[in-house]
């Protein structure tokens, strides 16, 4: 049995996931804080200036003590965009998840626990949406969409369009991992149990057999939100995810990319050093808890 | 009329796209109100599966083939998965054999008793938690209202079937199946948690279907036996009386069996073979393969219960019928 302060007893002691969890802390303070912390408002334009553009970081040369990473090309510090755009990714790899959990979770359980035909086709359904790369319904559906409407309407929806997007085409990685648990847990007694008591199945499926499978899910929910800020990083770069005037992490390195060969290398960089810090922290942070959580790598330690 | 009486039960599960094995093939029983039945049985002479039947609870692909199961009258079989639900665990519980796995892992006990009594009476969550505590302290669990906020793991396995018994107790069932409650635990604790079984349930005129192999729990508990063989019953009758002189080969094996007949020093006696599977049954009757006594007969016809007794030569006759 794992509890949380034995959990977080072996968090303090595990060196690697001390580390990834402060630097996630960190990021995420800094992103929600950002309204307060940070020194400009890159969402605010009369705070921005056509002739801070393209000013390297503030200890080179030509550099301006406002703008402590540099400013890209419209003006904007790199430190405040990365700031609040770090923020938009969070919110992007989250909500995606959540979209992914609920579609994933519901699914993988009600094939897991009905079987026979329901299983046969909800996981047939699951192999094909694998079969399609998210990258590229991704980038249909989002050509499509800003193809469809105009530039404003686009750039108010697309956090949502993104969330949906991501969240809807990874659901099975979610339901076959709550399948396969379920699998396991359902022949159980305490489920016979629980039906002799004169439960109804769906109490039974919610109520019993779900947070018995909660330990596979909490481990994939970390690694699949890395992976949802890395997919709508991809859909930015390539122009298809959020627009310049609300910049990603994503974003930003594109909107840096740009200009790279004439030396502003500052506004590519620094975004993407805080992306791969972003990733690797949550990716090491999964890693650590499927060990963790993993009976099998477990040797009678409580 | 008897408060529970199952006729000619037949359980079946299909084997290829045709053919169907029977897990039970055929099994009458009668409960009178506040009476204590045992049955009895190798593993895999299908006491379990007869008590799932009773539940209706039977998982697919296995099926009831035949048979009824009436309760007060009512042919739980034709009951609605709704109106069935409002029988299992209310008015007929179940206590399993394995309390380290009956019990969620995940969900406190307080919460897993208070969804119990929610599940089938319109109560409110403090009310519900008073009864909880109550009964609790009627399966004699010291500090009961702390144990209501602890996890399966943080009790030991005594402990555990108190709670599982206090859960099929919430609901003051007229029928309690109790499966093996006590082979997965300390010997110690074995005969402390029968007895507890016997007080409450003889206190509260609840009763038991005592599902054991162990003959000599049932002597001490129940008032009628059952013999199941091969998904059958081959013999039924008063308690002491069986056991004093039981009729059929094989009830006579079994008590032969236990270790007590031994004499110092000597062998123990065992049945000889196993078993049969549920898939190759022997023509005839069932246990004839293994029995002393089988005569050519044996080996054709089947014999049906008749006065308590499943057998064309029979080691007793039964002079009172049962």
């Amino acid at each position: 049995m794992i509890t949380w302060r034995s959990l977080f007893k072996k968090f303090l002691t595990d060196p690697v996931a001390l580390l990834s969890g402060i630097v996630l802390l960190f990021l995420v303070l800094m992103a929600v804080l950002a309204p307060v912390l940070a020194p400009q408002n890159p969402y605010d334009l009369i705070q921005l200036d056509i002739m801070d553009s393209e000013m390297p970081p503030a200890w080179s040369d030509g550099g301006d003590d406002r703008f402590l990473l540099g400013t890209d090309e419209q003006g904007r510090g790199i430190l405040s965009t990365i700031m609040y755009g770090t923020g938009i990714s969070l919110i992007i790899g989250i909500g995606a998840v959540i979209v992914q959990g609920i579609l994933g979770i519901t699914l993988g359980l009600i094939a897991g626990y009905k079987g026979g035909w329901i299983d046969a086709f909800l996981m047939r359904l699951a192999d094909i949406q694998m079969s399609l790369s998210t990258l590229m319904i991704a980038i249909i559906v989002l050509a499509l969409f800003q193809a469809a409407f105009d530039a404003n309407i686009y750039a108010d929806y697309a956090i949502f369009m993104l969330i949906l997007i991501i969240g809807i085409a990874e659901w099975p990685k979610f339901a076959r991992t709550v399948r396969s648990s379920v699998l396991g847990e359902k022949n159980k007694e305490y489920v016979d149990a629980a039906r002799v008591i004169g439960l109804p199945a769906r109490k039974v499926m919610w109520g019993h057999i779900l947070p018995n499978t909660m330990t596979p899910v909490l481990v994939i929910s970390t690694i699949q939100v890395a992976e949802a800020i890395m997919t709508e990083a991809a859909l930015s770069f390539l122009g298809l995810g959020m627009p310049v005037n609300r910049p990603s992490l994503g974003s930003l390195i594109r909107s840096g990319y740009e200009l790279i060969f004439s030396g502003s290398w500052w506004i590519t960089f620094y975004p993407a050093m805080v992306l791969i810090a972003l990733i690797l922290a949550l990716n090491l942070l999964g890693d650590w808890l499927r060990d963790v959580m993993n009976p099998k790598l477990r040797r009678g330690e409580d | 009329m008897a408060m529970l009486e199952v006729k000619d039960l037949h359980v079946a599960f299909p084997r290829g796209k045709k053919d169907e094995v029977e897990a039970l093939r055929g099994v009458d029983l009668t409960l009178e109100k506040g009476e204590r039945l045992g049955v009895v049985g190798e593993s895999g002479a299908g006491k379990s599966m007869l008590a799932f039947a009773i539940l209706n609870l039977i998982a697919a692909p296995g099926r009831v083939s035949n048979g009824t199961i009436k309760f007060n009258g009512q042919n739980l079989l034709d009951l609605s998965e709704n109106e069935i639900r409002g029988i299992r665990g209310n008015r007929i519980s179940m206590i399993f054999q394995d309390p380290m796995v009956t019990l969620n892992p995940v969900l406190s006990i307080g919460v897993q008793m208070i969804e119990t009594l929610q599940a089938h009476r319109k109560i409110s969550k403090r009310e519900a938690h008073a009864l909880c505590v109550d009964k609790l302290k009627l399966v004699a669990i010291p500090s009961a209202e702390s144990r209501m906020d602890a996890y399966p793991h943080e009790l030991s396995g005594g402990l555990r079937q108190r709670v599982v018994i206090a859960i099929a107790l919430l609901t003051d069932p007229e029928i309690i199946i109790a499966d093996e409650p006590t082979t997965a635990l300390d010997v110690t604790i074995q005969a402390e948690i029968m007895s507890l079984i016997l007080t409450l349930c003889r206190e509260n005129d609840v009763a038991l279907i005592l599902i054991t192999h162990d003959l000599g729990v049932v002597a001490e508990v129940t008032e009628r036996l059952m013999i199941m063989y091969a998904g059958k019953c081959v013999e039924t009758g008063n308690t002491r009386a069986l056991i004093d002189a039981p009729s059929h080969p094989y009830a006579s094996g079994l008590l032969k069996a236990l270790p007590q007949h031994a004499g110092r020093g000597t062998k123990l006696y065992q049945i000889p073979g196993s078993m049969p599977p549920i898939t190759g049954l022997p023509t005839g009757c069932a246990y004839n393969p293994r029995c002393d006594h089988a005569s050519d007969r044996c080996r054709v016809d089947t014999p049906s219960l008749e006065h308590g007794v499943a057998c064309f030569n029979p080691l007793n006759t039964h002079e009172a019928a049962s």
